[in-house]
């Protein structure tokens, strides 16, 4: 689990007095306790969640049950059962992962390996547009995507995905071009000299090249869009599109008290991105760095 | 597991699948017994067709068992719909950049380049016009009042004479600050005793965790921390009456709408958990990136540990630290979610801009209001991203 160069381990000369080793281990257990009370109770009886705290658990840790799990799953939110909206999120998470990577990455690499008057102009404005607020487009976005100019066959997760690509766009195209434009060029130019098409060097040679960078963006974004709550509640329409997110809002606010389907629908909601984040975590930690951490 | 894995229909999606995995292996077998008996010259070419051959098979397949088996309520019926969805997404985007290609393939020569190079380019740029054009559109929506009537600087003006408003704007700031600086300095405390430490890595991921659970599962999660009933952690550790954490407004009894309540500054702790082990990992990294000699040099000179690691190390990675600090500002000016679970929409005081921008502009209808707010992020954000971007290259040219 551990990756050498980041949470690296240089031998020579340990610094860390007892004190540091005492404040360290504390706020990692700290950071663990919310969690762990949730996990806990996950498994709890219903009473037991409701009438006493899950570190009484440990008195008696026989009392445990599936019975939150199966109850979440059959619950239904605004008719419909918890188990469509895992499905939704699955539906709008993937393609709102691939979708604005490859787009981007297309266009990192026409940014950065194509001759056109105007190049450079065009990437800082694509950068400048970071600084856009995604709430400052919801309105205006809403009213096209609702408007005559759009096909209404597409609403729904479609819209998500298009949106999700729409504000992924300046970071995608950001990293994605410092990344391309740093690949050796004289692979490039002489592939060129041998008269590849840019189709052919991109598929062939940029892309392959490029999957450190591409694949920690792309937990990047996954795990944003699974977790996202704004803009699938904007622009999916009725809860038919929504993600766990969504549902797991609602039972909040309807069933507030219900903690044992809530306890369950939180950690069934949390286990994709944790699997996706341990089992990646090299990539997102490297690719992270790639972004900040030149110097 | 009920919902998710009951069945229907199974024996005939298992017909579908296994169709479609047998004409794969085929073709598996097949392209390369073709690919060896054609020409040198054609088999770049056949190989690409070979590819997409190999996606247009998968799609036909999902596509067959979507017309089979879609839109029941089923489970194998909600996959398949699924991998339907996931599979049209996918074909639909190489179509795109395919038939882009190929039309600007058909131009002749002095021009096919400059086509080329706009096929490459032009699904992005549409889509930024997607941030452009709403932007601006954003801003006049912002000079209309909730019957869609001319309201002129109106909006601005109630943003900062309205007590309610201030309290969001300067929520906002405060949750920028107290935020910003609690995480980058948990952050280096971290990073700086974790590293080389015994069981560094254990320490970091478990600070790291939090980072991938979604702010409406910590809500979740914080319940069980901050709730007045027999099981929130908090009252049961606390001595006195159970209180009610995220319902008190005011900081210590005092109530100014330019002070954060207290529920606000307990919300800012769970977010504070989320955002401490992206810090940490950023920071980490960068303090293992500190040349050794640079640390030896001043202890030699008669340095404490203390006083290198302020002196030395910090300065070194100050370019880092500006990066993680800017990063969890914008992140954090832009909350949203957690108000949303936790202070349930923004009730006691507990309002963001972000947040009153979504409560005005759709729950509220007062588009012009939301818009306005949205504008006041972005002024906000604005001066951020330019003094960062102006340091990052003040330091380029400087190295």
């Amino acid at each position: 689990m551990a990756d050498k160069t980041p949470m690296g381990t240089r031998v020579a000369g340990a610094t860390t007095g007892p004190v540091g080793r005492v404040i360290v281990w504390f706020l990692a257990a700290l950071w663990t306790v919310p969690t762990l009370g949730l996990f806990i109770s996950s498994f709890r009886p219903e009473d037991d969640i409701k009438t006493d705290g899950w570190w009484n658990w440990f008195k008696n840790p026989a009392r445990v049950t599936w019975d939150n799990y199966s109850g979440v799953l059959d619950n239904k939110v605004n008719g419909l059962q918890f188990s469509e909206f895992f499905w939704n999120s699955v539906r709008i998470a993937i393609p709102s992962a691939i979708i604005p990577i490859v787009i981007a990455a297309f266009a990192a690499y026409a940014l950065s390996w194509m001759h056109f008057r105007g190049r450079d102009w065009l990437f800082v404005v694509i950068v400048g547009l970071m600084v856009v607020p995604l709430q400052m487009t919801l309105i205006p976005l809403l009213q096209f995507f609702g408007g005559d100019y759009f096909p209404d066959a597409l609403e729904g997760v479609t819209t998500i995905w298009i949106a999700h690509a729409i504000f992924g766009m300046p970071l995608a195209i950001f990293l994605l071009r410092n990344f391309i434009a740093g690949l050796p060029g004289e692979i490039i130019e002489a592939a060129r000299v041998d008269g590849a098409s840019h189709l052919t060097i991109f598929t062939r040679l940029v892309l392959p090249l490029s999957v450190p960078a591409i694949a920690s963006l792309g937990i990047f974004q996954f795990l944003w869009v699974w977790n996202d709550l704004l803009v699938a509640k904007v622009f999916g329409g009725g809860a038919t599109n929504q993600p766990m997110t969504f549902a797991m809002v609602d039972m909040v606010g309807n069933k507030g008290n219900e903690w044992q389907l809530l306890t369950a629908g939180a950690f069934v909601m949390m286990v994709v991105p944790l699997i996706v984040f341990l089992s990646l975590q090299r990539y997102f930690v490297r690719g992270l760095l790639a972004g900040s951490v030149k110097g | 597991m009920i919902g998710l894995f009951d069945v229907g229909g199974r024996g005939l999606l298992i017909a579908i699948v296994g169709l479609g995995v047998a004409a794969l292996l085929a073709a598996a077998w097949l392209v390369p017994a073709v690919m060896r008996a054609l020409p040198v010259r054609m088999q770049p070419q056949a190989s690409t067709l070979a590819r997409l051959g190999a996606g247009a098979t998968v799609w036909g397949v999902s596509a067959m068992a979507w017309i089979v088996l879609g839109g029941g309520r089923s489970s194998v019926s909600k996959i398949v719909t699924t991998l339907y969805y996931v599979t049209n997404g996918i074909v639909a985007l190489a179509a795109l950049f395919g038939i882009l290609y190929l039309i600007a393939s058909l131009f002749p020569e002095p021009f096919r380049e400059w086509f080329r190079t706009a096929a490459f380019l032009l699904p992005a740029v549409l889509l930024l016009f997607g941030l452009v054009v709403p932007a601006i559109l954003n801003v006049s929506d912002s000079f209309y009042d909730r019957n869609d009537e001319w309201y002129g600087f109106g909006n601005y003006v109630d943003i900062f004479t309205k007590d309610a408003n201030i309290k969001v704007f300067s929520n906002t700031l405060w949750w920028g600050i107290i935020v910003t600086i609690a995480s980058t300095v948990m952050g280096i405390t971290i990073a700086r005793f974790a590293d080389r430490m015994r069981g560094e890595a254990v320490a970091k991921a478990a600070i790291f965790l939090p980072t991938a659970i979604s702010m409406v599962g910590a809500g979740v999660i914080w319940n069980f921390v901050y709730s007045p009933r027999e099981y929130g952690l908090l009252n049961s550790i606390l001595p006195g009456d159970p209180e009610f954490f995220l319902q008190d407004s005011s900081l210590f009894g005092i109530t100014s709408p330019w002070l954060p309540g207290k529920n606000t500054l307990f919300i800012m702790i769970v977010v504070i958990w989320i955002q401490a082990g992206f810090s940490t990992v950023v920071i980490s990294a960068a303090l293992k990136g500190v040349p050794d000699d640079l640390v030896e040099a001043a202890k030699i000179d008669g340095a404490t540990d203390r006083q290198a690691f302020y002196k030395v190390v910090l300065p070194y990675i100050k370019s880092t630290i500006i990066t993680v600090a800017t990063t969890t500002v914008l992140a954090v000016l832009k909350i949203f979610d957690i108000i949303q679970t936790m202070g349930k929409g923004g009730s006691f005081g507990t309002s963001t801009i972000a947040n009153e921008m979504y409560e005005q502009g759709f729950p509220q209808d007062n588009e012009g209001l939301g818009a306005a707010w949205a504008v006041m992020l972005f002024l906000l954000v604005l001066p951020i991203v330019f003094v960062n971007s102006r340091n990052q290259r003040a330091q380029r040219e400087g190295r």
